[in-house]
């Protein structure tokens, strides 16, 4: 619903898991994160801070891992942007979404979706992280359940299988 | 880590890591959180809240708001059907603060607002005019008790003062040592900030909420009271709950939302931003605790004395309930007969607090553990020894003359935490990250000192002082399946997972279905004081008990066998005169059957004037041993490694523990070196993510944990509740680690950095 009287209202497309999504007289002032959740139907990305602190929004922009709450959904009509719900196939799971569930990475489950499209980009750009590696790029990412222990093994469970020729 | 699950477990069975049955969704973005739920038709509510922290709320002008096109609704304390007040002991908290009283902290709710876009919502309550006159805010508890304050509220400052007189009081030690600690206040930064859809009945006369909540039937009953609705016009569903450790134990936005839902007829949600939560929800106590311990030559506690100051804020909340925690834990693990404990709970213009995981023992164990190392240098006897000689073992009386009788293996946690391996010493050119301060090269390794601390401590499991916090559960076959049904919060715990192992383990099933978790079922009690494994545990358990006896009866009696012959093993009946083996799967379809249990623990007893009394049900013990390394010229601190023994009674999910043991960890090294909530004259400066700092990946330590199996006889499956051990005596083992790297006395938590280097 666009606000009443307010000029700052437009219709435009954003690319989301690659199909074109049209989004109709919203409001400018909506972040990514609101557009994708309150309009598109797709809420797995989770808003936890709004200030790019906790990484629970994390989504991919043009094969970057971004908070979506601190971007403007309507200056991103030229990227591709991907959400977890892009993840797997035909309903099944991914390697890494996999991965949390053995080891025991999935508490609450309110930080899991950032955490998840997070580990899908780390291990896009390195197949084979180290500990600190792997802690390093996801500090971002705020759990407060877990302690990260058990994402720590799932994130290493997922790399090996990647190792040993499973893929997401 | 050491885990015995038995080469025979079945999976999805006890003792098995079992699967989530909301595991799939969670990892796919698809588990419908609170805040993601919608309805058709569906507005957008919000509130105001007091920018002053003491104030008379003078007048409210929403006049501008009404002229705002979107703006549906805006209540205020008039429309307010019921009770004015909530509260979990005391009702004393206002669902809005009423024109002509006052506002009794930053963040009280003044109105709400429901508007058809969060925006419009924001631009509503921007046009809304409130005049308050600003009072000076009492800040210091202290002041409440010597009644320099003026009352705050008609139910007085005081929350509670109860003292605890054990045992022969003029005991004076050949060995004494003193200090006094302060704890900060902590905020339980669940992720999946507070929200609630409300929908009203057709008609108007009834509403029904999805909200994330703690425990269902106790919203239920405050939310009916302030609607001034018989409870059934309420029903609760719980939303997905992204977390609680306390924080959801009472209520926020709950009779905002029904009441807005209520006037416009139509759905309403209202979700919390970061900083509207800090002001939303009750925080851990900030306390002051003075202990003195006298002991013999040999390290033998005689005698502990210990006043204790815990600022409850605005309002009341659990604050009673935490203060009797923390003065009947004042003497830790230890044994002790002789005790002499004041503990005052008060009333200030501060942010209210409440529960949080660990619930007024966090504050006891700081301060104890910080005197065992105390009493440890001051009679020559290592860390480890002085706990050792005065570990407490079944069968000691408390403090408060209850008997010990939970099984308390605190000497072999103690023992078995210290044959964990010690990591290896930081190396020169050690990984940047691994430093303290991380990136950035500020700190060298050539400066950095290390120190290792010990925590040991004793934490209560369920409610406490007769209350009867009894669990529901029901369990049917139907269909030729089985059912489950409970109130039992799920936040994140896995307990959903738990009931399902346990109808298989029972029932010989091992498709095990659940019932939406609402108000259609008796109440489980709170999913807090790590209770729920042993109550709602023991009321499926029961259940399916009770339907596993009536299949054996109905099986026996309609293939003509002996009925007491039979039992389950595995996924069959097996007769236990011939062998024969019948797969239950072949036979449940034959029946249907319903049972639904309550599970109560035994009776507890208030204390009496002198603090005496049995008030506790069980305990569950554990020690920490703390690595640090500490750059003392820049104050920063990296946590190396937690090595940790819990007494956990029986493992019934592998997984589940180590998930909670590190968790728990984590949390508690929060409070050890980062996290609090400051406050200066009333006001919260830092209600943010970026300014309350919360422990990342990086911040993480190893933990290597050992987890001791030892049956708890009165619990029903054995297991004792692991959810708040786990984060009680990490934060002084830290500090303890912190002081022993650099010398300090660091009577405070969290230690900052210019406690380290100033």
């Amino acid at each position: 619903m666009s606000i009443p009287n307010d000029s700052l209202n437009e219709s435009y497309t954003l690319n989301v898991n690659g199909a074109e999504r049209e989004v109709r007289d919203a409001w400018l002032g909506e972040s990514l994160l609101y557009v994708l959740r309150e309009r598109l139907g797709l809420p797995g990305a989770k808003g936890a801070c709004e200030q790019g602190e906790c990484g629970s929004c994390t989504v991919i922009i043009d094969d970057r891992a971004v908070c979506s709450c601190l971007v403007m959904a309507a200056s991103a009509t030229e990227s591709r942007i991907l959400t977890v719900e892009s993840l797997g196939e035909n309903g099944r799971l991914s390697d890494v979404q996999q991965a949390f569930l053995d080891a025991g990475g999935v508490q609450c489950g309110f930080c899991t979706p950032g955490f998840i499209v997070a580990v899908h980009h780390l291990l896009d750009q390195n197949p084979n992280p180290d500990d600190e590696q792997i802690k390093e790029a996801l500090s971002g990412n705020i759990c407060r359940c877990t302690g990260y222990g058990r994402i720590l093994d799932a994130v290493k469970v997922a790399a090996r299988g990647r190792r040993n020729g499973v893929t997401s | 880590m050491s885990v015995v699950t038995g080469s025979s477990t079945r999976f999805g069975a006890l003792g098995s890591n079992a699967n989530r049955p909301d595991g799939n969704a969670k990892v796919q973005g698809g588990f419908a959180f609170s805040s993601d739920m919608w309805a058709e038709n569906m507005l957008w509510g919000a509130t105001m809240r007091s920018p002053h922290p003491h104030a008379r709320l003078v007048s409210i002008d929403a006049s501008e708001a009404w002229k705002i096109p979107g703006v549906e609704c805006v209540v205020t304390a008039d429309d307010v059907p019921g009770l004015p007040n909530y509260g979990l002991i005391m009702q004393d908290q206002p669902v809005f603060a009423r024109v002509g009283d006052t506002v009794r902290y930053l963040g009280e709710p003044i109105l709400a607002v429901a508007a058809d876009h969060p925006e419009t919502c924001r631009r509503a309550l921007a046009a809304i005019k409130v005049q308050y006159e600003v009072l000076e805010p009492v800040t210091d508890p202290e002041r409440c008790i010597d009644g320099s304050a003026p009352p705050l509220h008609p139910d007085g400052n005081v929350f509670r003062h109860q003292r605890i007189l054990a045992g022969d009081q003029t005991i004076v030690g050949e060995i004494q040592v003193e200090g006094t600690y302060e704890i900060g206040m902590q905020d339980q930064a669940f992720l999946g900030l507070e929200a609630a859809l409300a929908v009203p009945d057709t008609g108007g006369d009834g509403v029904e909420l999805y909200i994330a909540t703690q425990w269902l039937h106790e919203d239920r009953k405050q939310i009916a009271a302030c609607l001034g609705l018989p409870e059934e016009k309420v029903r609760l569903v719980l939303g997905g709950v992204g977390g609680a450790f306390g924080a959801r134990e009472d209520i926020s936005l709950q009779v905002h939302t029904c009441l807005l839902a209520l006037r416009t007829g139509r759905p309403v949600r209202i979700s919390y931003s970061r900083e509207e939560s800090f002001f939303g929800h009750v925080h851990r106590h900030p306390a002051t605790i003075w202990m003195r311990h006298h002991a013999d030559a040999q390290g033998h506690i005689l005698r502990i004395e210990s006043r204790m100051v815990f600022d409850g804020g605005a309002y009341c909340s659990t604050s009673p309930a935490v203060l009797i925690n923390a003065i009947t834990h004042t003497q830790g693990p230890y044994k002790c007969d002789n005790a002499t404990v004041d503990g005052w709970a008060l009333r200030t213009n501060n942010p209210p607090c409440g529960a949080m995981r660990g619930f007024g023992v966090v504050q006891a164990c700081f301060a104890h553990e910080s005197q065992m190392d105390k009493l440890a240098a001051a009679t020559g006897l290592s860390p480890v020894e002085v706990r050792l000689r005065n570990a407490m073992e079944t069968g000691d009386r408390l403090i408060t003359g209850q008997i010990m009788d939970s099984v308390a293996p605190v000497a072999r946690c103690i023992r078995e935490t210290d044959a964990i391996p010690l990591p290896p010493p930081m190396s020169v050119d050690a990984n940047e990250l691994l430093v303290p301060g991380g990136t950035g090269l500020t700190a060298l390794p050539s400066n950095i000192r290390r120190g290792i601390g010990w925590g040991v401590s004793i934490k209560n499991l369920m409610y406490s002082e007769g209350f009867d916090d009894f669990s529901t559960a029901r369990c049917r076959i139907a269909d030729g399946a089985v059912h489950v049904k409970f109130a039992t919060a799920e936040v994140g715990q896995g307990f959903v997972m738990l009931a399902q192992q346990i109808a298989r383990s029972v029932l010989g099933v091992d498709d095990v279905f659940l019932d939406p978790i609402d108000t259609q079922v008796g109440s489980a009690g709170s999913t807090s004081a790590s209770r729920q494994t042993w109550m709602s545990g023991g009321a499926v358990d029961a259940a399916c008990r009770a339907v596993r006896d009536e299949l054996l009866d109905l099986v026996a009696a309609s293939r003509g066998l002996v009925r007491q012959e039979l039992r389950i093993d595995g996924t069959d009946i097996v007769d236990g005169l011939t062998g024969a083996r019948i797969p239950v799967a072949e036979v449940i379809g034959d029946h249907e059957i319903d049972h639904t249990v309550e599970y109560h623990h035994p009776a507890t007893e208030d204390l009496d004037e002198n603090g005496q009394g049995n008030c506790h049900v069980a305990f569950a013990f554990v020690a920490h041993r703390a690595v640090v390394d500490v750059d003392p010229d820049l104050g920063l601190v990296k946590v190396v490694q937690i090595a940790t023994a819990q007494d956990v009674g029986r493992v019934l999910n592998p997984l589940s523990v180590q998930g909670q043991v590190e968790g728990g960890i984590a949390q508690g090294l929060g409070l050890a070196v980062m996290e609090e909530i400051i406050v200066t004259d009333g006001k919260v400066r830092n209600p943010s993510f970026t300014d309350y700092l919360l422990p990342t990946f990086l911040d993480a330590p190893t933990v290597d944990m050992v987890l001791i199996e030892e049956p708890e006889p009165k619990s029903p499956l054995g297991a004792k509740g692991v959810g708040e051990p786990p984060c009680v005596s990490v934060t002084p083992a830290i500090a303890n680690a912190i002081r022993n790297a650099i010398g300090r006395e660091l009577p405070r938590v969290p230690v900052r950095p210019y406690d380290i280097c100033l």
